[in-house]
């Protein structure tokens, strides 16, 4: 054991104060847009001699079903090479690659042992240029695909989600983000085929590698790898999603359930938005982090729900706060109840200053912590680049959190929070929570689809 | 083409010390990133609650967090989000950890909330109820109100185990968590959260002698009180085939879960570590020995996984534990079939070994994702606070990717031959929720 005189501090067992703040430091990276139109990002984090890679390819109007599979189905086989051949020749290097979609875009994730980042650059090359959707691999990929989606179907969560982005966006293609298994049943081969030749192209797409790599000669390998993947995709731009638009409570029957899947959504505003940093701020104050109003209301004082949590989601065509919690059946109308007070009194009087203290050191350290990992930087620096932003943002965005004002958060939780502008879905047991949900609010009634 | 990768380690220097109150103390310093990570781990999990309290060491959790000597209710987490850090505890089945990660200009903060809570929580009649509260809605999302709660990882140990401390439920019944009182927590408390039960890591952005003297500054007037006595959970290998299943209505496709004892993790660990690769090499991704018959060839299972103890933790779990499968089946699938296609593929690897280089890169991929989970401050954190409480070797994180990739094929192929059914547990689950 060290020794060391253990004084006592002056005034023992009282919070010590904080150290001064590290500024942020942005670690060191290089670009390059290669001449097939592919943009590459290379940064340096050294800690773990590994490299974390993420592929952002533009995919907003791709047919659901034809998508998600494609995902599904991107590495069963080249021309020269199968399934479990590409997978063992990953894995040679310490390697995994998967792929997954949402209604913006087409992501390949993976990492490995950085002295393999050559080899891992090329067999991503040979299915990007060279996938082949063979015929065999399709038909069991799709099976399974059926069998998850049913899956996710049995579960609350799921349904609740699919519930209220019917009901925010309407005709809009972020409406529905699961296809339905009759759906997928139907996708052929060749229609797999046609949408990579059409959408999997270098065109608007970004590679982000962040590892123990010199910036510069991970540049050069994935120019070295990719350069011959041909440009020549359709770039189809999404919609900007629809405003919401308000109207009665939807009450979603899922009988027997014990809980019921509470789901609000609110307006929000993009990350370049000048009202955005404040936005995040009132959100935290109300529900966006452990210590806020909400989750000290209905959680540490009435115990109704044990992990509820509310956050701003972007996409590409639009932005939208979400608030979420499953409370036990006997109490989802107080549970409601003490949601939209919770909103309605964050929308019309002004946070505490220490409440917003609070929230601001909380968004500026979680930023810290967001990019302290090769895996979190990967995902972040994706992210942004899919917006069109660097992770420069971040330095803009932190300067912003400070000098955000109570003001400045009033006004934006009385534009984005007013419970009067939220769009509402409860899921659960239609018969024990309908009466005393109505009694707060009009609600409608949608039967489960199945 | 079999080329074989050098696979590479960590370097995080390790500094180890003992308070005069007997904490143990790591400390791993790394300053790359400005962040820190604090853990601290009792020496309790869910084997050692007393019967007729199941889910007591996990509502135990919950109630550290609910204000302690000089903190009310709710400072705790407005502390630790206010200095803009994060927080959270788990329970495990041989022990219980309390974390947070937050900028490094917060490092003093964490302890002193970590050791004021080691002092003494406060346990009110009012936080235990509000907390039961929560415990149950924590139970309903994880496993009542959703298909394959709780699987397999409630499921199957009692159809492995006989003794109360292996096989029972450690979320507990609503029953027993509704009769848990204040009393009972203090008796817990008093028994358990001893200093000398406990290990406090830090890693990340500290200097050695700038920490060191400020845990001594806040845990140094902890009172001392021993560690008590580590029952003994041992309980005998089976001798026959174990098999039972159980409806669930929510769940829309079968599934099974299937386990075997594998050797004593701390101290047999040389004879431990084959089984680790072997999971690996059954499972992990398209290319391995299991995906690709049952998944991809025969079609009779949508996906399967297997890893080392029933909360998939390898190197923070004690004797006795297993090597657990799991699987999803499509619909009608047939579990007798697959189990029969699991010990053929057990057979052709004992006796017919591996391919060329089939180890090797299982091997790398595994390095890969033992690096990739030191990354964060906190990962290293907690699993050094782990292996210094259960083998008192922090710095084996360091080694682990060179000895996983030292494990021979005569080593993975015996502990295939040793998955035989009759030392196997399995538990199907009936499927009730047909669609929606």
């Amino acid at each position: 054991m060290t020794a060391l005189s253990s004084e006592r501090p002056a005034a023992p067992y009282t919070l010590p104060p904080l150290g001064p703040n590290k500024k942020l430091k942005l670690p060191k990276e290089a670009e390059r847009r290669l001449p097939n139109g592919l943009t590459v990002i290379a940064i340096r984090r050294p800690a773990v001699p590994l490299v974390e890679l993420r592929l952002w390819v533009p995919f907003g109007r791709a047919h659901l079903a034809r998508a998600v599979l494609l995902s599904q189905t991107l590495f069963s086989g080249t021309d020269t090479m199968s399934m479990v051949e590409i997978a063992a020749a990953l894995q040679s290097v310490g390697g995994g690659l998967s792929a997954g979609v949402d209604p913006d875009r087409l992501l390949v994730s993976g990492n490995g042992l950085v002295t393999g980042l050559d080899r891992i650059l090329e067999l991503l090359a040979g299915v990007l240029t060279g996938a082949a959707y063979p015929n065999d691999e399709v038909a069991t990929e799709r099976e399974r695909l059926a069998d998850r989606i049913q899956v996710a179907q049995s579960q609350p969560a799921h349904l609740a989600r699919e519930a209220l982005l019917r009901r925010m966006y309407g005709s809009h293609p972020y409406a529905t983000q699961t296809p339905e298994v009759e759906q997928v049943r139907a996708v052929r081969p060749a229609q797999l085929r046609a949408l990579h030749a059409e959408r999997v192209r270098p065109d608007e797409a970004i590679l982000v590698l962040v590892g123990d790599v010199q910036p510069g000669k991970a540049l050069d390998a994935a120019e070295r790898a990719l350069g011959g993947w041909e440009a020549g995709g359709r770039r189809l731009a999404l919609p900007a999603a629809p405003p919401l638009s308000p109207g009665p409570l939807l009450v979603v029957d899922r009988p027997d359930a014990v809980q019921s899947s509470l789901r609000i959504a609110l307006p929000a505003v993009g990350r370049t938005h000048p009202d955005h940093a404040a936005l995040q701020l009132a959100n935290l104050v109300f529900g966006g982090y452990f210590s806020s109003r909400w989750v000290e209301n209905i959680r540490e004082d009435k115990g109704y729900t044990y992990g509820p949590h509310s956050a701003v989601e972007h996409g590409v065509a639009g932005s939208a706060l979400t608030v979420a919690a499953e409370v036990a059946t006997e109490v989802t109308g107080p549970a409601l109840l003490e949601t939209v007070y919770e909103l309605g009194r964050l929308a019309s009087l002004p946070p505490k200053e220490d409440e917003l203290e609070q929230a601001r050191q909380y968004a500026l350290g979680t930023l810290q912590l967001g990019m302290s990992t090769q895996a979190g930087l990967a995902t972040v620096a994706s992210t942004y680049a899919g917006f069109g932003l660097r992770l420069d943002y971040l330095a803009e965005h932190s300067a912003r959190l400070a000098a955000a004002t109570r003001d400045d958060v009033a006004a934006a939780a009385a534009t984005y929070l007013a419970p009067s502008r939220a769009v509402a879905v409860v899921l659960g047991d239609a018969g024990r929570i309908e009466a005393p949900v109505a009694a707060l609010t009009p609600v409608e009634r949608q039967v489960s689809s199945a | 083409m079999a080329r074989t990768i050098k696979i590479p380690a960590t370097k995080y220097p390790v500094e180890r010390f003992t308070l005069d109150n007997g904490l143990r103390v790591v400390l791993a310093p790394d300053r790359t990133a400005p962040v820190v990570g604090v853990a601290v781990v009792y020496d309790v999990g869910i084997r050692s609650e007393p019967q007729g309290r199941t889910g007591f060491a996990h509502l135990f959790e919950h109630l550290m967090f609910q204000g302690s000597e000089n903190l009310e209710k709710l400072a705790h987490f407005r502390h630790v989000q206010g200095s803009g850090g994060t927080f959270n505890g788990s329970t495990h089945l041989d022990y219980t950890d309390y974390f947070e990660t937050l900028p490094s200009n917060a490092l003093e903060r964490a302890l002193f909330l970590e050791a004021d809570r080691m002092r003494g929580p406060r346990l009110t009649e009012e936080n235990l109820r509000n907390q039961v509260d929560v415990v149950k809605e924590e139970i309903r999302v994880n496993v009542l109100n959703r298909p394959y709660g709780g699987f397999p990882w409630l499921k199957l140990p009692p159809v492995m185990f006989d003794t109360f401390p292996n096989a029972h439920d450690g979320y507990g019944s609503f029953d027993d968590l509704e009769s848990a009182t204040v009393a009972d927590a203090a008796e817990f408390f008093e028994r358990y959260y001893a200093g000398g039960n406990a290990v406090l890591a830090v890693a990340g952005d500290l200097d050695v002698v700038a920490a060191t003297e400020l845990i001594e500054r806040h845990f140094g007037d902890v009172p001392a009180r021993p560690a008590p006595a580590r029952p003994d959970f041992a309980e005998p290998d089976l001798s026959a085939e174990r098999r039972e299943s159980y409806p669930d209505r929510l769940a829309p496709l079968p599934a099974f879960a299937a386990a075997w004892r594998v050797p004593d993790p701390i101290n047999a660990f040389d004879d431990y570590l084959p089984y680790v690769v072997l999971a690996e090499v059954l499972t992990d991704g398209d290319a391995s020995r299991l995906v690709e018959r049952l998944v991809l060839r025969d079609r009779t299972v949508t996906s399967i996984g297997a890893y080392l103890g029933f909360m998939g933790e390898p190197f923070a779990v004690r004797d006795p534990t297993a090597l657990v499968m799991q699987a999803h089946l499509p619909p009608g699938g047939d579990v007798d079939k697959v189990l029969r296609a699991i010990d053929e593929e057990l057979d052709r690897l004992a006796s017919g070994g591996l391919t060329a280089g089939e180890l090797a890169r299982t091997q790398a991929r595994m390095a890969t994702h033992l690096l990739r989970e030191t990354d964060a401050v906190l990962g290293r954190a907690l699993q050094m606070a782990v292996l210094e409480q259960q083998r008192g070797e922090p710095g084996l994180l360091n080694e682990l990717p060179r000895l996983v990739g030292a494990v021979t094929e005569e080593q993975v192929r015996a502990a295939a031959a040793a998955l035989r059914p009759g030392r196997r547990a399995t538990v199907e689950v009936i499927a009730g929720g047909a669609g929606r």
